[in-house]
């Protein structure tokens, strides 16, 4: 996101959606995901004209084509890269990255990595469905053990990686989580629009053929309140209807359920989510489902100067009181004149 | 290669003996390029023309005393055109066995050895592999030498300025420097001057290093020695009056693609990742913020070429370079920017191969990858440079193809070329025409179609941020026009012909003879750096009498339109290249003309007495 965008034009969620007939499978996650994005488009205050959607390779990255706005679908895992090349190009375009956990942690991992150290000011949208789609199922990187796929068909035996841990690892300033059918996504996608830099995003989705339901354990509708943990900054990380919260083992330096009784959280020591604490932010991507519920929404917020910023300052400061006069650099170093008395320094 | 005066070079048979051929070889640590580059220098103000030729190895600090430590800077100069290295020295210095072992060989028979006698201990012997000490035992009967003790000579010479051991022993290639200076009756001020501003900081240092260079000079001059050391003058080349400087391939790609952006009217983005020998253009467009230069070093090669596509698609001209392994982690990029029809260029500073190779020597064997190495159809144009001064022009033109045409374009260099300097009449600038670039910005007549073209088959520019233009673009076949998602047979067979068709039609100059006639019994056709032994050894054999002429493409792909007819106009054609044949392949199946190769794949240059003996062949 840059401030310079924003410029005060309406939109509506038609203005988004292109003609493009939609070519993922019936009842896929991606459709919700795409309506969240094309919902939450207006409500962020830029254009069309200004967004620029890039992709890699796998079912997410077909998401340009149906955005109304530019969209470059590029190769197998290096969609970071040609952010990045394009934001330094023009710091001025707000640039959303879609991505996969095979296209952004398997073939991709080191651009995801490096994009995110350098903190270039964008969104990554990472569709993490657990599976290889768009190749007909294998195993991903974020399978979990003893997926059964074509390629491991007794089982996977490596054990997966973690999105949000990932990022958080590789210096991430922006850490959230969502889901596809959520309608909390809407407001996960506004807040990761508001945070200058690379804002990481890792959003479950349902792969119905290959990978069907695998998140239903927390995010099907029934009890869903006892199983997701939606984290807002400033306010107690209670669930279950507040009968429940997340407290700190001051001792063990590990997080751990409470019961809350009467609503009195705090007598329950449960803490008070500041998404600006980087300790917690570790302990919360590293909660094992299932032990706890799962943690959603924005996990970690607390930004610093990006890349392009500060690449354009120095690339001012460099240029300052010289003048483009490439003449003269023709000129420069060991040079000598010939003439007709022979040469002279 | 000075291209002021090979105009004139044909008119100036002037005597070979007017060229010398100095080689300084030492360890990594002795300074030899250092020492080469200054004396490179005093040939160019003492208006010699120069070709010159660094020979180091890849370690950075590799073992003292080692035979594969061995760093050689050899220089030709001459009072006439020169056009390479030289073939053979004259002049070997020698700072240590080492050195002397690895040298020796390729020096003229009766040359002379300038050899440091105070390295010449067991233990340097010894890991030179050497069971007697070469000075003493006769073994150097067939050159003169001289034995010296650099060392010493030089400690006694810095001894007032109290530095350690190992310090004093650094201003050796200065002592050296300074009786090679007197050898060929140099001016000493310029380099004292330079020493001066470069030890600014440290006065003693400074000091130290001129009374070396001066001890060296005074040694020449007062020991006047009988026997092998002579003063030697030679003569200022006839060059065309102007500001000349001295300028490296690295330097000349650089300022090119700088110059090439201008004319293009376009801010420059460069991605790159650190490889051997292709990292000196990144260090050079680094300095060059203040000419709308972007340089971004990226996590691999992969995210460097990806990266320039992206600000390419931007609005930037987007840049890479790298070197044979590096170009092929970049192969699936370029074929997105064919297929997404974004302008591009790829500096490919070749070295030997494959894989790792050998990182710091050089071969052209990369003119297979550069035409055909991608997958699918997927045609590319490539332009290769002969010389540091022309790697300046053939960057503008890659610029020029990129952005008329819309397509990534390979620029072809190599080791030699990258690191090699040559003296270089600094152009004007006012008289190369500007090609700027028109980027769509409103809906034309007929509607927008991103996929649209012109009478050149380009598609037309469009910067995300424009209002009214908004598209998407990517890897999968593209429809022809409107560019969305085609999987059709007829669309396919349609888009594929295009993007052959664009590239075949680009428009590139007819080819010339560089020297010789048009027709006639032989045309050796080359291409890339081996420009400088191909054009000496066919304006010898002319010389002689012989009817040949050489022919050195530039345009690799698309090929010249003339040149099939032209190649055949000669009853024989060989093709001399640094690999087993590449461009020979491309030449028979292109025009079904019966080229034959002359191959060398050794990592160094081809010798002029190498193409002589390849002309001689053909003509027999």
């Amino acid at each position: 996101m840059n401030e310079m965008t924003t410029i005060a034009r309406t939109t509506t969620l038609k203005d988004w959606e292109t003609d493009q007939e939609v070519r993922w499978c019936p009842g896929c996650g991606d459709y919700a995901i795409l309506k969240a994005v094309q919902r939450t488009m207006p409500e962020i205050g830029t254009t069309p004209e200004n967004t620029v959607f890039v992709s890699g390779i796998g079912c997410s990255s077909r998401f340009p084509y149906y955005m109304e706005t530019y969209g470059f679908h590029t190769i197998h895992g290096r969609a970071p890269a040609f952010a990045t090349g394009l934001k330094l190009a023009n710091p001025d375009l707000d640039i959303w990255i879609v991505t996969g956990d095979g296209d952004g942690l398997s073939i991709g991992g080191n651009h995801t990595m490096h994009l995110i150290r350098r903190n270039l000011d964008c969104q990554i949208m990472l569709f993490n469905n657990e599976i290889y789609g768009l190749t007909k199922g294998q195993y991903s990187p974020t399978s979990r053990v003893g997926t059964t796929s074509p390629s491991t068909p007794y089982g996977s035996v490596d054990r997966p990686a973690q999105p949000a841990a990932f990022a958080l690892g590789a210096g991430a300033r922006f850490v959230a989580r969502g889901f596809d059918v959520s309608k909390e996504l809407p407001n996960v996608l506004k807040a990761a629009h508001a945070h200058k830099g690379a804002a990481f995003i890792e959003i479950f989705q349902n792969c119905i053929v290959y990978n069907k339901d695998v998140f239903e354990d927390f995010a099907a509708p029934k009890g869903a309140e006892d199983r997701q943990l939606w984290l807002k900054n400033g306010e107690p990380m209670v669930y279950a209807k507040g009968t429940k919260g997340i407290a700190l083992d001051a001792e063990a330096l590990h997080l751990k359920t409470v019961d809350v009784v009467d609503g009195d959280w705090q007598a329950a020591g449960v803490i008070v989510h500041d998404v600006t604490n980087r300790s917690v932010a570790h302990m919360l991507v590293e909660m094992r489902f299932g032990e706890f519920p799962m943690a959603l929404g924005v996990l970690y917020d607390d930004p610093r100067p990006t890349f392009e910023a500060d690449v354009v300052r120095q690339n001012k400061a460099a240029a300052e009181g010289k003048t483009a006069d490439l003449q003269s650099l023709l000129k420069k170093g060991q040079t000598w004149t010939v003439t007709e008395g022979g040469p002279e320094l | 290669m000075a291209t002021a005066v090979v105009d004139q070079a044909d008119k100036r048979q002037s005597p070979l003996s007017d060229a010398v051929v100095v080689r300084f070889a030492g360890d990594s640590g002795d300074g030899m390029q250092l020492t080469g580059g200054q004396f490179t220098l005093s040939s160019a103000l003492a208006g010699n023309d120069f070709a010159t030729f660094p020979d180091f190895p890849a370690e950075i600090r590799a073992p003292q005393g080692t035979l594969f430590g061995v760093s050689a800077f050899q220089i030709n100069f001459g009072s006439s055109a020169i056009d390479t290295a030289g073939d053979a020295p004259d002049v070997l210095v020698a700072m240590n066995p080492a050195a002397l072992k690895t040298n020796v060989p390729q020096l003229k028979q009766g040359g002379l050895i300038i050899a440091d006698e105070g390295e010449f201990n067991d233990r340097n012997l010894a890991k030179a592999k050497y069971e007697a000490n070469p000075l003493d035992d006769g073994s150097l009967a067939k050159w003169q030498l001289l034995k010296l003790n650099i060392s010493q000579l030089t400690m006694d010479a810095v001894k007032p300025f109290g530095l350690g051991n190992k310090e004093a022993l650094r201003c050796k290639n200065m002592w050296t420097l300074g009786l090679a200076l007197w050898m060929f009756d140099r001016d000493r001020q310029p380099l004292i001057d330079w020493l001066n501003a470069k030890f600014a900081k440290a006065p003693d240092l400074a000091a130290a290093n001129v009374a070396a260079l001066n001890a060296g000079h005074a040694y020449g001059e007062t020991a006047e020695l009988a026997g092998p050391l002579k003063q030697h003058h030679v003569d200022p080349a006839p060059v065309a009056p102007g500001l000349y400087r001295t300028l490296t391939g690295a330097e000349g790609i650089a300022l090119g693609l700088v110059a090439g952006a201008q004319l293009a009217k376009l801010p420059m983005f460069f991605g790159g990742y650190p490889i051997t020998p292709a990292s000196a253009i990144l260090h050079h467009l680094s300095r060059l913020k203040e000419y709308d230069v972007t340089t971004f070093q990226a996590e691999d090669e992969i995210a460097a070429i990806c990266s320039a596509i992206g600000a390419s698609y931007g609005g930037s001209l987007g840049v890479t370079s790298s070197s044979g392994p590096g170009i092929a982690l970049k192969g699936e990029a370029m074929g997105l920017a064919i297929m997404t029809e974004l302008p591009l260029v790829i500096v490919n500073s070749q070295r030997g191969g494959p894989s790792t190779g050998l990182p710091t020597k050089t071969e052209q064997s990369d003119l297979y990858q550069a035409v055909y190495g991608r997958n699918g159809d997927a045609p590319m144009p490539v332009v290769a440079a002969r010389s540091p001064g022309d790697a300046f022009e053939c960057a503008i033109e890659a610029v020029r193809i990129a952005v008329q045409y819309m397509t990534p374009v390979m620029l072809l260099t190599d080791g030699y070329i990258a690191n090699a300097a040559e003296p270089w009449a600094v152009p004007d600038l006012t008289t190369y025409e500007a090609f700027p670039v028109e980027f769509l910005t409103e809906v034309p007549e007929g509607g927008f179609k991103p996929y649209g073209r012109d009478e050149n088959l380009k598609r037309p520019w469009v910067k995300p941020g424009t209002p009214g233009l908004l598209h998407r673009i990517g890897g999968i076949e593209k429809e022809l026009d409107t560019g969305h998602i085609n999987y059709a047979p007829e669309n396919h067979q349609a888009m594929t012909d295009i993007r052959k068709d664009k590239i075949d039609g680009i428009k590139v100059p007819d080819q010339v003879v560089e020297l010789g006639a048009e027709g006639g019994k032989l045309a050796v056709v080359g291409w890339g750096s081996t420009f400088g032994p191909i054009h000496q050894a066919v304006r010898r054999k002319r010389a002689e009498g012989l009817d040949v002429s050489h022919v050195h493409i530039r345009h690799i792909w698309p090929l010249p339109a003339n040149l099939g007819e032209l190649l055949k106009s000669y009853d024989k054609v060989i093709v001399p290249e640094m690999n087993t044949g590449q461009l020979k392949t491309v030449l028979r199946d292109q025009y079904l003309v019966d080229a034959k190769p002359v191959n060398k794949v050794s990592g160094q240059p081809f010798t002029i007495a190498e193409i002589e003996a390849a002309i001689e062949g053909a003509l027999a």
